[in-house]
């Protein structure tokens, strides 16, 4: 595994283009892109403030960047770097700008989610799309790229209205049974939309792309209900995870459930694996070696971890949460399918050091990954069976069937990784400090060993 | 009260036994008598004294009469001997006085016994007091519980009540509470939904007054427009493009669905199919077994009549299952039959090998010694991974000790290298028997080409005498190229003869050596590691015991024509986890009867 130097960056803005050649990162007011591979650097602009939000447009031509508080979006190309193209929303402001999948038009939310703006790039022209819903997750792109699905609210209903983004034409539009929607995401074969209640209520609405409800799931009535949800790959499950720490797993012929997860914080009868990141000071030879946890560092200073495999039963250290507070730190916050549907991944809110990984062929507990501290991120290699994660500190963990193991950031000047993100051809990972990043690339001969 | 008789018997012990010495002894009567009489003559000695005087005999006799008529002894009668003297009659004294003496005997036998009845009822009164008194503290006793059970029900009772007009002061709570809740929940909604609406109006005032105010920063700022990614122009909005949009929509769903159906039908072919192969292998597994079942008991004679009537269905069945839906049911019924006939069987099996198993435990000895080899093989094969796997953690000890740079990345590597060298080594030795195998192989066939050379040799000098002879004898000539063709096909069989000489040769070559799927001279299979090697001879070991087995027993008729064809074709197919499966079962019925 190795380790390229640490590069600066801002509010986390790195994003490697959808073709994988190329890695733009944001400098305050500065938009540089490099080459992934050779790490130099390739393009600057120069934006007009600093950038808040920075995007590649799906034919890894152009770069978006949007400032909100000045209202602006600057769009680069990266063919053409005297073209430039600059949108301004005016007084009515900004909150949030984003690519169609054509990448040639761009969708602008305005202050108070008063309407979508949608600009082409082509055309010059403007459309709008009023009484956006403010919510959770109010607009998605089927994966195809060919419909949008927006959520409405009108008249205190809400609507859900499914565009053709050829033409922007308005292909269905309707009421759904929902009290508040907090979001909707497309089957990532586009075909079925699933839309689902705010916490208030348990209630997952399945509806067909014509329009039609296919199914509705509630679990349970009473208490706050979808904290998150995601679909599998292959579109066969729908996994929500709720506040009652359970995730429950819908199939995709009967809509019922098939399968519930929960997250109990003693562990003992699973044929699960349960690794613990343990701290240690390097070269105290200990005995028990384990063949999964072979520790990777260099720098001396920095204290080793490492995982090892603890005996059942195990107690997984729980925060019992404010109940006098609002959004309370309880429940599945995070879902995460692996790219072959194989493994989902899960984090527990009040167990926040803990992931979950699951087989889905066997419906049952793979492993349980303690760290030492709070898991901020989590992310599934784009093509193997392979999970990254970091808690806030000089490491990076991958979880592989094959087991476990903990890399220290060979990075001086306290490199904490906040996040990260996978390349696309799952080589190499990018790690993003608070103010820095650096690339971590995989050896592939030790990963298929 | 037993008891207390007892104590009381105990008491009386020696009255008893004198009064039983009374009745007994007439000897001692005499003494007795006197010790009775004693007293009573002693004190009436002076009334005697007052009763009868000289005087007044006559008059005592007569009292004494009259006082034996009223006795009821008015046989005897005392009288005097002579009228005015003072002698008796000595005769109807002496009886007068025998009989008194009787019933003074018998007053005190009773008054003995009645003195012992009253004792005895005494005792039982005093017993029967007691007891009165006992039940009467019970009673008492039971009393008092009673009224203090009636005071803590009747406190239980008043806290029911207080309890229940709790609950229905709660209730009434709760339902307030409901109401109060619902009651803000529709205020809460009503109010959110105003609240809603007026943001609406305030946001579409907003956009009203943004564009009244002909906002001119909102704009864009092109250099040059782009074409679309797909080089396409923007189309019309036209009613064309909207059903366009429909139908590609439908287009899409319908594929979809499509592709569901066919992953379905799909599913559901491989799952009958399963069904089938299942239903299948159960007959095949029941149908032999059937017969030595009939012959233990009785009853099984009817299951096997149900299996001939299935076995009469199946016909008709193979014809319906073209029409899953018609089959289904009949399908997965008998497949249910079958499912609970097997497990009936093996449940018999069961008790048969607990019963059977002390008998057998003589026969096991050869297969347990090959159990215990093969323990002893695992047994060191643990051994050495054991020795591995301490090695490699030595290594990685080592590896920890010293800091991470590149030689112990080298070393790391090193160990990499270790492990497949002597992969490479074992390999390396395969290799070389092999080798070996094709040396002698060779040999052979030289040896083989040699002695065919030699043979040729010699034929052809016979072919040569015998031509020479033909000629000499000069028969017609047409007969003789019949002869010689017919020769010719003879000296043909001639000479395969070494060949089928070498094969059986090879034979027995193969035969000699351990590794048989070496001396075959395809390399392709003989390539894989020692451990499949390992495992065909395994598998090949335990189908030839069970096979002799089943010769020695002579039973089980079929179902041994079966594994030896397992075995048979094992080899050629490689090992398929359904034929270890049908082939253990049949060995262990084998060493269950």
């Amino acid at each position: 595994m190795n380790f390229s130097e640490v590069f600066k960056q801002t509010n986390q803005l790195c994003k490697v283009s959808p073709d994988g050649k190329y890695l733009a990162t944001c400098v305050q007011y500065r938009l540089v892109v490099r080459d992934v591979s050779t790490l130099q650097i390739l393009q600057l602009y120069t934006c007009l403030d600093q950038v808040s939000h920075m995007e590649w447009s799906s034919d890894s031509l152009f770069i978006l960047c949007a400032m909100y508080n000045r209202g602006l979006v600057q769009v680069w190309s990266l063919e053409q770097p005297d073209w430039h193209c600059k949108i301004d929303e005016g007084s009515i402001g900004l909150v949030s700008s984003r690519w169609s999948p054509d990448g040639r038009h761009i969708l602008n939310t305005t202050e108070f989610h008063l309407r979508v703006t949608v600009w082409s790039l082509c055309t010059k022209a403007v459309s709008y799309i009023k009484h956006p819903k403010a919510c959770q997750k109010a607009v998605d792109f089927s994966r195809d790229g060919r419909y949008l699905a927006l959520a409405e609210r009108r008249d205190c209903k809400d609507y859900v209205c499914v565009f053709v983004c050829d033409d922007w034409h308005l292909l269905r539009h309707f009421e759904t049974e929902t009290q508040d929607l907090a979001g909707l995401e497309w089957s990532p074969n586009g075909c079925v939309l699933a839309v689902w209640d705010s916490c208030l209520e348990y209630k997952v609405l399945l509806y067909s792309l014509d329009g039609r409800l296919l199914s509705t799931y509630s679990a349970y009535e009473w208490s706050l209900g979808v904290k998150s949800v995601s679909w599998s790959p292959s579109s066969q499950f729908l996994a929500i995870g709720s506040y009652d720490e359970k995730v429950r797993i819908l199939n995709h012929i009967t809509w019922k459930k098939i399968a519930q997860f929960e997250h109990p914080a003693i562990l003992d009868s699973t044929k699960a694996t349960v690794y613990k990141e343990v701290e240690k000071r390097p070269a105290v030879g200990s005995d028990e070696m384990s063949l999964h946890s072979i520790t990777i560092g260099t720098t001396l200073f920095n204290t080793q971890s490492k995982y090892e495999i603890s005996p059942l039963p195990v107690q997984i250290p729980v925060v019992k949460p404010d109940p006098d507070r609002a959004n309370p730190k309880i429940g599945i916050s995070a879902l995460a399918f692996s790219s072959d549907s194989r493994y989902l991944a899960t984090k527990n809110d009040n167990m926040a050091t803990a992931v979950w990984v699951w087989d889905m062929q066997k419906m049952s507990l793979q492993a349980v990954l303690e760290q030492t501290s709070a898991v901020r991120c989590f992310q599934w290699d784009p093509l193997r069976p392979r999970l990254a994660l970091c808690t806030g500190n000089a490491k990076l963990y991958l979880w592989s069937p094959g087991g476990c193991v903990s890399v220290q950031v060979p990075a001086e000047g306290g490199f904490q990784v906040q996040s990260l993100n996978w390349h696309c051809s799952g080589d190499s990972v990018i790690l993003l400090g608070k103010e820095q990043l650096c690339l971590c690339y995989m050896d592939t001969d030790q990963e298929d060993k | 009260m037993g008891e207390w008789w007892t104590t009381e018997t105990s008491m009386e012990n020696y009255e008893i036994s004198s009064i039983s010495h009374v009745t007994m002894s007439p000897s001692r009567r005499n003494n007795l008598v006197s010790m009775y009489s004693f007293p009573f003559s002693k004190s009436s000695y002076s009334e005697l004294s007052a009763f009868c005087i000289e005087d007044n005999i006559p008059q005592c006799i007569s009292y004494i009469n009259q006082e034996l008529a009223s006795l009821g002894l008015s046989s005897t009668c005392i009288e005097a001997i002579s009228p005015g003297g003072t002698g008796l009659s000595t005769v109807p004294a002496l009886n007068a006085m025998y009989e008194l003496l009787q019933i003074h005997r018998r007053n005190m036998c009773n008054l003995e016994e009645l003195e012992r009845e009253h004792l005895r009822k005494s005792s039982t009164l005093e017993h029967v007091q007691m007891s009165n008194t006992r039940l009467k503290d019970q009673l008492e006793l039971s009393i008092r519980e009673k009224s203090g059970l009636h005071e803590t029900e009747r406190q239980l009772q008043l806290k029911i009540k207080t309890l229940q007009s709790c609950l229905k002061t709660e209730k009434d709570e709760v339902q307030k509470l409901q109401s109060v809740i619902a009651s803000r929940a529709s205020q809460y909604s009503h109010d959110a939904k105003r609240k809603e609406r007026e943001a609406v109006k305030l946001k579409e005032r907003l956009s009203q007054l943004l564009v009244d105010r002909k906002d001119k920063k909102l704009a864009i700022d092109v250099l040059n427009c782009l074409g679309r990614a797909d080089g396409k122009r923007r189309h019309w909005k036209t009613t064309k493009a909207t059903s366009s949009h429909e139908n590609e929509m439908y287009k899409s769903l319908l594929s979809d669905y499509e592709a569901s159906q066919r992953s379905l039908m799909l599913e559901n072919a491989e799952l009958k199919k399963v069904l089938q192969q299942m239903k299948k292998e159960m007959m095949h597994i029941l149908s032999p077994c059937q017969p030595s079942i009939r012959g233990a008991t009785a009853d099984e004679s009817q299951e096997q009549a149900d299996l001939d009537g299935e076995k009469g269905g199946d016909t008709s069945r193979e014809s319906l299952d073209q029409y899953c839906e018609h089959a289904r049911e009949q399908l997965t019924n008998s497949i249910r039959q079958q499912w609970r006939k097997l497990r009936n069987h093996v449940e018999r099996l069961d008790s048969q090998a607990s019963q059977a198993q002390n008998q057998l435990e003589s026969k096991e000895v050869i297969p347990r010694e090959t159990h215990e080899d093969e323990m002893e093989r695992m047994r060191c094969e643990v051994q050495q991974c054991k020795e591995f796997i301490h090695a490699q953690q030595q290594l990685l000890q080592q590896q920890l000790n010293t800091s991470f740079d590149d030689e112990t990345a080298a070393l790391l590597n090193d160990c990499y290298t270790l492990e497949e060298k002597e992969r490479l080594k074992e390999e390396w030795k395969l290799f070389e028997e092999q080798k070996r195998n094709f040396e002698r192989e060779r040999k052979n066939f030289t040896e083989a080409a040699i002695r065919l050379g030699r043979e040729k040799k010699a034929f052809e000098e016979d072919r040569a005498s015998w031509l020479k002879n033909q000629f000499l004898n000069m028969t017609p000539f047409r007969h003789r190229r019949r002869c010689s063709s017919s020769d010719g096909q003879s000296a043909l069989s001639i000479r395969s003869e070494p060949e089928i000489r070498m094969s059986s040769v090879n034979g027995q070559l193969a035969k000699s050596s351990t590794y048989t799927t070496f001396s075959t001279p395809r390399p392709s299979r003989s390539a894989p590691v020692p451990s499949t090697t390992e495992l065909y001879r395994t598998l090949r070991l335990i189908p030839d015991s069970s096979s002799s087995r089943h010769s020695n027993r002579g039973r089980w008729p079929e179902c041994s024509n079966i594994e030896d064809s397992e075995t048979r074709v094992r080899p050629t197919n490689g090992l398929r986890p359904g034929d270890m499966s049908i082939f253990s079962l049949g060995e262990d019925e084998n060493s269950l009867t």
